[in-house]
């Protein structure tokens, strides 16, 4: 029977597996570099000075040409005397994006980026300093600024800011006998938490994810509870971590937070059978929509007072030209962007809370935004604390670590002292 | 052809090739003058506490997925061999997990198998079962990623080996029949063994597609909880591309020794085709 395996077919089940294995590796190959095409016909035309086209990215690629954002980066540009080219791009793919241009020397002349990111494209030499392009950034606060400076340096100015804080379902609360005024530090949260359970509704979901989005959603309880991303094995991370295990053991949050993004987190939220969503600014409209009774409160810290949160929201960036005669126009535009009522409109339009006084001072003036403000006010950068690109080494063990804990593969005492060993090593 | 060869293939995997021997930092990888590391990186991700569960779990991925959508395959074909009714029918509904994009069953499986409000924990429920963390326990990520996996290969493994069995000439049965052998007999005697040849190329296609799997566990399990349900692709993407800082050497390092898994693979099993001609 074996005998009609002939030679031709064997040669061609090794070529299908060679090529078959190339194929994997061209695959795979794509995870480093090659592809210039779509940053080259982005960019390619942006050689000349004013008056030639101006090339913007930025991560909204939910607005397009008749948006109120991308007019308003059209009328920046006019009152600079250039034509604007505009993309965007999804957020996580523009650090790629950003890099890959900066390697081939055709970068953006303004670039749009998730805070985070900055100090990963400082680090890489791509961007420029407001220093050198003498951009003003006095206006902007402290707290969020911080996100784009490392070694003294600021590597762009805040677009507008959004951060965590704790979205309640007043009719859940109320049938469970819970004011959530009364929800000041996390005995109190812990108090609430068991009423509603015992009530027989759910208690809190969140997002713990593996990914950046997990540990941006554990830095509030994390800092809340004193400790620093220098160590990541104190005990107050520990005590952090113990509250989000706990929570999951008990049943006061459901086990599939250790697999929830912020939506699908929120979508169990919106199903009104949870007290309390730990969630975003960007959720509002949602929230609106949701035909829930809701009200928002600050997420507590360990013994009271509000927990920083971090920042989310994204930096103006100026990125690095050969040619330095473009910085002047991209300063002016710049300023447009992120000055006065334009800032109020970009981040009303992105629903952001402002990041300098004055814009903030405005939105508390409605009620919906006012705890935001706050928040954001208490808000820091996760590359503040001139951590810069130090962040992402720690961030990476520290979402380990909780992912370990909250499947009840590690204790949290030792998954943290797990991570601070994988976050030294990395650091090294 | 040579020009498309050299652009996207050789080109992109000694690109791979050079990342995983420098030692590629942010910096370096836009301003140049990334120092070479020789096998540093190579190192540096055998010893990491990653790469012994990742390696396994790749191990297990693969071969667990290749005999059930094989075995689960290759027995729905010979059922289709039989013209019934609504065969044809039956036989297109069983095409709809290869014609659904990755992202749309991948989704759907990580809603169905969600621990609270799940389908399957809800009729695990009914018959009076506990529930089971399917995604988010790491006694049973990677067995969901593999159960995934498995009913989005199966229809690969039917066509090819219902087609295979269409070229068995209908006279070989008959003559088995006739000598007396019973259905078992000649699946085992003569359908298995005049399928080999058919059978041995979708095993090796499965291999090398099933090595690569990314997008179903990045969708369902993001390789979690922990390492959990992490393969060596999955985590060549996080190194990569999952955090915010790039670590391009390393990532390319893996993906590097994904490609010789399939190479060796690969080698061997032409390898024991040629012993078996010999034989």
């Amino acid at each position: 029977m074996r005998t009609f395996v002939t030679a031709p077919w064997r040669a061609g089940v090794a070529a299908t597996a060679a090529s078959l294995v190339l194929g994997l590796a061209a695959c795979s190959g794509g995870s480093s570099s090659s592809s210039p095409s779509s940053s080259g016909t982005a960019a390619g035309s942006a050689a000349g000075g004013s008056g030639s086209t101006f090339v913007v990215w930025d991560p909204y690629p939910q607005f397009d040409a008749t948006s109120a954002w991308w007019k308003l980066v059209d009328s920046c540009g006019a009152s600079a005397g250039v034509k604007v080219k505009h993309t965007a791009f999804d957020t996580t793919d523009l650090t790629n994006k950003a890099l890959l241009a900066a390697q081939q020397g055709n970068s953006p002349d303004i670039l749009i980026v998730d805070n985070p990111v900055v100090s990963t494209l400082a680090e890489a030499g791509a961007l420029t300093t407001t220093e050198e392009t003498k951009a003003d950034v006095s206006s902007f606060s402290p707290n969020l600024l911080a996100a784009g400076q490392s070694g003294g340096k600021t590597y762009g100015v805040p677009i507008g800011a959004n951060t965590l804080a704790l979205y309640y379902n007043k009719k859940v609360l109320s049938a469970a006998g819970v004011d959530a005024a009364s929800v000041k530090d996390w005995a109190s949260l812990n108090a609430a938490l068991a009423k509603v359970k015992a009530a027989g509704k759910k208690g809190i979901t969140f997002s713990a994810i593996g990914t950046e989005e997990g540990s941006f959603q554990f830095l509030p309880w994390f800092w809340g509870s004193g400790a620093n991303l220098t160590k990541l094995d104190s005990p107050e991370a520990v005590a952090a971590l113990t509250l989000w295990t706990d929570w999951v053991k008990q049943g006061l949050a459901p086990n599939s937070v250790i697999n929830n993004t912020q939506t699908t987190s929120w979508q169990e939220f919106a199903s009104g059978d949870y007290a309390f969503g730990e969630n975003g600014t960007w959720q509002i409209a949602n929230a609106k929509k949701s035909g829930l009774d809701w009200g928002v409160i600050p997420i507590p810290a360990m013994k009271g007072g509000n927990a920083p949160a971090p920042t989310g929201g994204e930096f103006v960036t100026m990125p690095v030209q050969k040619d330095t005669a473009k910085y002047p126009v991209a300063t002016k535009v710049l300023a447009c962007l992120t000055s006065g009522d334009n800032a109020l409109t970009t981040d009303t339009t992105l629903s952001y809370i402002g990041a300098s006084a004055a814009v903030q001072t405005k939105q508390s003036a409605n009620p919906d935004l006012s705890v935001w403000v706050d928040a954001v006010k208490a808000a820091k950068g996760r590359t503040s604390d001139d951590l810069g690109i130090k962040y992402p080494k720690i961030s990476e063990p520290m979402w380990g670590a909780f992912q370990a804990a909250l499947s009840g593969s590690k204790a949290p005492q030792a998954a943290l002292a797990a991570a601070a060993a994988a976050a030294a090593s990395a650091l090294q | 052809m040579t020009v498309y060869l050299a652009a996207f293939y050789v080109y992109p995997l000694l690109r791979n090739i050079d990342l995983s021997v420098h030692n590629y930092t942010v910096r370096s990888f836009v301003q140049g003058g990334a120092s070479f590391s020789g096998l540093d990186n190579f190192r540096a991700v055998v010893s990491n506490p990653t790469f012994g569960p990742a390696l396994t779990n790749t191990v297990v991925f693969t071969l667990s997925s290749l005999v059930f959508q094989f075995a689960i395959g290759l027995a729905l074909a010979v059922f289709f061999q039989q013209h019934f009714p609504l065969s044809g029918t039956l036989r297109a509904l069983f095409l709809v997990p290869w014609l659904l994009p990755l992202i749309v069953s991948s989704s759907t499986w990580a809603w169905m198998l969600n621990s609270d409000s799940g389908v399957v924990n809800y009729v695990l429920h009914l018959v009076g079962v506990e529930p089971v963390h399917w995604l988010t326990s790491p006694q049973w990520s990677l067995i969901s990623v593999i159960i995934a996996n498995v009913w989005i290969g199966i229809p690969f493994n039917l066509v090819v080996l219902y087609s295979g069995l269409q070229a068995i000439p209908a006279e070989v049965h008959e003559a088995a029949a006739i000598d007396g052998a019973n259905g078992w007999q000649r699946f085992w005697r003569v359908t298995f063994p005049l399928l080999r040849p058919v059978s041995a190329i979708t095993l090796l296609l499965g291999l090398v597609y099933t090595l690569k799997v990314f997008d179903i566990i990045w969708i369902m399990t993001k390789g979690g909880p922990g390492d959990s349900s992490t393969t060596l692709t999955t985590w060549s993407y996080r190194k990569s591309f999952g955090s915010l800082l790039p670590q391009f050497g390393p990532g390319a390092a893996i993906s590097n020794l994904l490609i010789l898994l399939a190479l060796v693979a690969g080698l061997l099993y032409v390898r024991s085709a040629g012993k078996e001609v010999d034989a």
